[in-house]
């Protein structure tokens, strides 16, 4: 492993350079930018659907039940139809993405903080402690992660807080163990020894040497797991375990919809819809984000634009 | 290749164990079990005559050493719904989402490796193209809404296939299908990449250079050392299929462990998903040892080691 391949080591080029270069070659892979656009819209929706459509999420429309979707008679904001209860479907589920993405990011954040730290111990202090810290996660894992949630929520009631413990809490072993096993090869490295020959305290090497080098690897981690976390939330909220009603997430009007399958099937499938975009989406976007931030892989991107 | 045996068996009986403790705690986490294990509206004598009987009166202690003494006899409690032992009804339901599950993980086993191989012979080919972006399509489109779309296409509009029920292989088509998407696509991502390195190595640079056929290269020489990281993810995905199952189960009436867990929850039958979730972490420790074996055939470093 030499130093060149890292990249604090090389000459960094100036910043609006690399933002530019990232354009240019997230504009190279098509799925990738689709994906990014995607992405945009929904994270747009989240932040600014609520306030722009307060009421038509709401407003319920007796004469509009079950209303079809393409038909532009009752206004755009009916085209994909509306819901057992007159209410637009665009509009709840533009409603639903700030519960989802809301869910599913404070899950993914929650996890990844609470797994880099246990991580970071483990893997800086070996030990007794570092030994507990490994198999809490080997008993996490060991098991499924919807039964683990099953029986959480069970105990506990399913409320919004409740839901993303239980979620943060099986994807923690991922980002430890994942943490631990590069802390253990940076603690070995010449600049960790360095600085602990010039006296440096032990959060000082931890948090100044070795925590920026296992930053990268650990975000580019999160951006996986959110496809995941979110897939997760949905199959709760499906079975009925995760927020529950006026609250309202893509997989709770999927559940809801079920019973109305066979009269308006839109009820069920628009928000599943949404829910498999954003999946695809974040999945492809973490990929073409491992492989432009991977030295040895970065050159699949770069190399179609020199040809 | 026994110590190792041993040792991974005494990590997972530790990894139960934790499991059995955790279930221990939650269930007194919200002070009192009875309120879990009754219905809501038993009157108080006689949750106090059920405390008293179930020892929940005593110190903790002693309450961890009798759970743990009925658990060895395999005593679970009886289900709130029918009286009858919750471990009986939970071993009822079991086969059903064991066959479930061994259709559904054979299908997306033969799949993902068929599919894999192919795609890493020539990456980033049409074939390959094609294949990565069904496959993580296939991994990231949730499996209840499969199920859903699954239900209105082939029941409601083409009135082909039953909504629920076991009764004929027709019922067994949705569910085993829905099951194996996900792990379908997992696994041909993972095949396809191992494959890939599997097929730079320099043994298959040799088998190629001495003639031997493309077809006996792909699936002699480098198949079998890509299965290792396959067999990994294999695994996880196995005991990950109780997850899939739940929904399945849920949608189609399947009457399995993981409808019986749903159902459980509806009614808040603590004693039978208590037994549940250890059934099916006993079936998940078993299902390890055999991956384990599975490792030790492929791979002789861990045989000898």
């Amino acid at each position: 492993m030499s130093d060149m391949t890292h990249p604090t080591a090389a000459a960094k080029p100036p910043r609006e350079h690399a933002l530019a270069e990232a354009f240019l070659m997230l504009w190279r892979d098509k799925f990738a930018f689709l994906s990014a656009c995607f992405l945009l819209l929904v994270v747009i929706a989240a932040l600014f659907g609520p306030s722009l459509l307060p009421d038509q999420a709401l407003q319920m429309n007796l004469r509009g039940r079950n209303a079809p979707p393409f038909e532009l008679e009752r206004g755009w904001l009916y085209i994909l139809g509306a819901d057992n209860m007159g209410r637009s479907l665009l509009a709840r589920l533009v409603i639903g993405s700030r519960y989802t993405l809301m869910i599913a990011g404070s899950a993914v954040v929650l996890a990844l903080v609470v797994g880099t730290i246990l991580g970071l111990i483990a893997g800086y202090r070996q030990g007794r402690i570092a030994t507990i810290i490994l198999r809490g996660a080997d008993i996490l894992m060991s098991f499924p992660s919807l039964l683990l949630a099953l029986i959480v929520l069970f105990v506990l009631a399913p409320s919004v807080g409740n839901v993303v413990l239980v979620l943060a809490l099986s994807r923690v072993p991922v980002y430890l163990r994942t943490c631990r096993a590069e802390v253990l090869e940076i603690r070995e490295r010449q600049f960790v020894k360095a600085a602990k020959v010039l006296g440096a305290s032990h959060a000082r090497i931890v948090f100044l040497h070795i925590l920026p080098n296992v930053v990268p690897t650990l975000m580019t981690l999160a951006t996986l797991e959110f496809a995941a976390v979110m897939l997760s939330e949905s199959s709760l909220s499906f079975l009925g375990l995760g927020v529950q009603a006026p609250a309202v997430t893509w997989g709770l009007m999927v559940a809801d919809g079920r019973g109305y399958l066979a009269s308006a099937w839109w009820l069920s499938f628009w928000p599943g819809v949404a829910i498999s975009l954003t999946a695809i989406s974040a999945n492809l976007m973490a990929n073409w984000i491992r492989t432009a931030t991977d030295p040895a892989q970065r050159w699949r991107l770069e190399k179609r634009t020199r040809a | 290749m026994r110590s190792y045996f041993r040792q991974r068996t005494m990590q997972s009986a530790i990894s139960l164990f934790g499991l059995v403790v955790l279930v221990f705690f939650l269930a007194r986490l919200t002070g009192n079990p009875t309120d879990l294990l009754l219905p809501v509206d038993t009157p108080l004598a006689v949750r106090e005559e059920f405390a008293a009987r179930h020892g929940f009166d005593q110190p903790m202690l002693v309450q961890f050493g009798r759970y743990l003494l009925d658990l060895l006899q395999f005593d679970f409690g009886e289900s709130l719904r029918d009286g009858r032992p919750a471990l009986q009804m939970v071993l009822q339901a079991f086969p059903t989402t064991l066959l479930l599950s061994f259709w559904a993980m054979l299908i997306s086993l033969v799949i993902a490796i068929v599919t894999g191989s192919i795609a890493a012979w020539r990456p980033g080919g049409v074939f390959d193209r094609i294949a990565s972006l069904i496959s993580l399509a296939g991994a990231s489109i949730p499996n209840f809404w499969i199920a859903i779309v699954g239900v209105l296409v082939f029941s409601v509009w083409l009135r082909a296939l039953p909504t629920s029920g076991t009764g004929t292989p027709w019922h067994w088509i949705m569910p085993v299908t829905v099951l194996f998407v996900r792990p379908c696509g997992v696994l041909t991502q993972v095949v396809r990449s191992s494959m890939i390195d599997a097929l730079a190595s320099p043994y298959v640079k040799t088998a190629r250079a001495r003639g031997v056929r493309s077809r006996v290269v792909i699936f002699g020489h480098a198949l079998r050392n890509a299965m290792l990281p396959v067999v990994t993810v294999a695994g996880d995905q196995a005991a990950g299929m109780v997850n899939g199952a739940v929904i399945a189960e849920t949608v189609f009436g399947f009457p399995g462990i993981g409808k019986l867990m749903i159902d459980s929850i509806m009614f808040r039958d603590f004693a039978v998903i208590q037994a549940a979730v250890m059934v099916t972490a006993v079936a998940i420790f078993v299902l390890n040892i055999l991956i384990d074996l599975a490792y030790a055939l492929l791979d002789p470093r861990v045989r000898h080691g």
